[in-house]
């Protein structure tokens, strides 16, 4: 290069965009390092035992996590009893019926929802149901869980039925159907695929939350009947056994991570597909 | 005899009424619907409520200085923030040190570089880094930055700054320094995804007027492209704020656990999140419970204004960008 100053303002361009590229290369493999560390680490662990026992007592190697991967399912479904309809009728309702004022409200309500720390819906719970029931049970951490599906649902209801093409809508009202039956019979299942996404998407970020199950589910060693009792599940039980200093429960917290990171990302996969990069997160 | 009745029941019918009736079914539909919508507002402000009035002890106790005394002391009954506050602060501030530069890199190596097949794919991985669980982060947190921390990282910090007061004093492995850098991971894919979607919203003009200037790629994004978007890119870094001052079982992992303001990044500290997980469940007392029902109070109002500048700051470019 015959000019010294365009050598170095085009050194300057490649070291920068060359960084660039170095840091997407490193955020990107932190994924494939976590999700390889935690098979190196939880594969070997992870047993028939593993899946089909309880926790043995302290001291006593062996037994397995079933009542925390069944307590983590019981939770889930009232997370998606209470939280998915919710969700979905407010979006439904900011979406097709509400003024813009209105509209703007539960948006907004939704939006500040969303934004509240997820150890702050634990509080929250604590004081509405564990309080006035006096102990802590499964219904108080899926309700939790539950909460904290509502903006995610809304918000992913609403978009998803605003990408309705209007001329559907206009084509069903013009044979003489109501709003009510448009909405019901020709929008709402327009846009089902995404919303069900929408739905496997949030139950899934759900099912990793730990911080809302503290002082709502609890945790407990042994099987849970009914839902009134504290419950176990894989987050909760992997927090505890990570701090523990006894050797085989840290290994069985590996296990465990594992499977919980399985499920959770497959549900993230299988959603991606399902919808063919339609979804942005965020 | 019934049948025929039944018939001549359903011919008769009256159109207008079953018009009518249809027509209250749509108004029957929007109630239903607006009753769901209402709930929303109702559980966010019973949320809101839910917090204030169990806060009413120590607020009526300590006033205004809870957020500023450092004593957290549950036999003698006197608590204060303080500790928290800052031990929330500064593992915040250390994650966007780190997280800020790396995230805008990747949003645009991912905007401005790559093609579009790559782009695609590697927003969708670094997508799935935010789906993984907060205890995940903890886990592996804890078993393998700890240890790299104490025995590599902090001392060759220590070594290279030279008794820098925020470098210094013993490597323990968890403390501030090692709560930051694993909210900054948690982060990233927060800043990546919204600072992309916002430089791709800059106009193509924009970035053709400039190399037709003769600047280079990079010169055109870093004079061009970013300033364009800088308050979606502002907007983007406050999101991943919200998200990293809430955080909570990663921190608690990895913070140390105790609650004292110390100036070197090396200490153990606590956060607010971290206080509240860790002695909710044994909180004796209701002045102590309801401490740290306020702690979550802060919390709560502290993320909500943050999240409303992003808001603020995302809609204003994207409106801009897409004009």
């Amino acid at each position: 290069m015959r000019f010294p100053r365009t050598t170095r303002r085009k050194i300057a361009n490649v070291v920068m965009l060359g960084l660039t590229a170095v840091a997407t290369l490193a955020t990107v493999s932190v994924l494939f390092f976590i999700l390889g560390y935690l098979v190196v680490k939880g594969g070997s662990s992870i047993s028939w035992a593993f899946l089909t026992r309880l926790p043995k007592p302290v001291g006593e190697s062996g037994g397995g996590m079933a009542n925390a991967i069944v307590g983590s399912a019981k939770l889930l479904a009232i997370a998606a009893a209470t939280g998915l309809p919710v969700g979905f009728m407010a979006g439904l309702y900011v979406s097709e019926f509400a003024s813009k004022a209105m509209a703007g409200g539960v948006r907004y309500a939704a939006d500040l929802l969303n934004g509240v720390p997820s150890i702050v819906i634990g509080i929250f719970v604590y004081t509405l149901l564990v309080l006035p029931m006096k102990h802590f049970s499964t219904l108080a951490g899926g309700v939790a869980l539950g909460i904290m599906m509502i903006p995610i649902m809304a918000r992913s209801t609403e978009e998803f039925l605003r990408a309705v093409p209007g001329s559907l809508r206009e084509a069903s009202l013009a044979l003489g159907a109501t709003r009510a039956v448009t909405i019901a019979r020709v929008v709402v299942p327009a846009a089902m695929r995404g919303i069900l996404t929408a739905a496997m998407l949030g139950l899934a970020r759900v099912a990793g939350e730990t911080a809302p199950l503290l002082f709502t589910a609890l945790n407990n060693r042994f099987w849970s009947p009914g839902f009134n009792q504290p419950i176990s599940s894989l987050p909760v039980m992997i927090y505890t056994y990570a701090l523990s200093p006894y050797e085989d429960w840290l290994r069985q917290a590996w296990a465990a991570g594992l499977v919980l990171l399985a499920l959770v990302l497959l549900a993230n996969i299988g959603a991606r597909l399902l919808l063919g990069g339609r979804l942005h997160s965020g | 005899m019934r049948t025929i009745s039944a018939a001549l029941s359903t011919i008769r019918l009256p159109r207008p009424r079953l018009v009518a009736r249809l027509a209250r079914s749509d108004r029957l539909a929007h109630l239903l619907a607006g009753v769901f919508g209402l709930l929303v507002v109702c559980v966010t402000g019973a949320l809101a409520w839910q917090l204030w009035s169990n806060s009413l002890l120590p607020r009526q106790r300590f006033g205004w200085g809870f957020l500023f005394r450092q004593v957290w002391d549950p036999v003698a009954g006197e608590f204060g923030a303080a500790a928290f506050i800052y031990g929330t602060l500064v593992t915040s501030a250390t994650a966007l040190l780190v997280a800020v530069p790396c995230g805008v890199g990747v949003a645009i190596f991912l905007a401005e570089l790559a093609p579009r097949r790559v782009s695609d794919l590697a927003s969708a991985l670094i997508d799935l880094l935010a789906a993984v669980p907060s205890v995940i982060y903890g886990l592996v947190g804890v078993s393998i930055l700890v240890p790299v921390m104490r025995t590599w990282l902090q001392p060759a910090l220590k070594s290279v700054t030279g008794g820098f007061f925020l470098f210094s004093g013993p490597a323990y492995g968890v403390g501030f320094l090692t709560a930051g850098l694993v909210l900054a991971i948690m982060v990233i894919p927060f800043i990546v995804s919204v600072g992309r979607e916002v430089l791709l919203a800059v106009p193509r003009e924009q970035r053709e007027a400039a190399l037709a200037l003769g600047s280079t790629r990079w010169e055109t994004t870093w004079r061009v492209v970013l300033p364009y978007a800088r308050p979606g890119l502002y907007g983007a870094i406050f999101l991943a704020l919200g998200r990293a001052l809430g955080e909570t079982m990663a921190v608690t992992m990895v913070i140390g656990n105790r609650p004292e303001i110390a100036r070197s990044l090396f200490a153990p500290g606590y956060s607010m999140a971290a206080v509240i997980a860790n002695e909710f469940t044994e909180a004796t007392g209701d002045l102590y419970l309801q401490s740290l029902v306020e702690v979550g109070l802060v919390l709560f109002v502290l993320t909500m204004v943050i999240n409303a500048v992003a808001r603020l700051l995302i809609a204003a470019t994207t409106r801009k960008g897409s004009t």
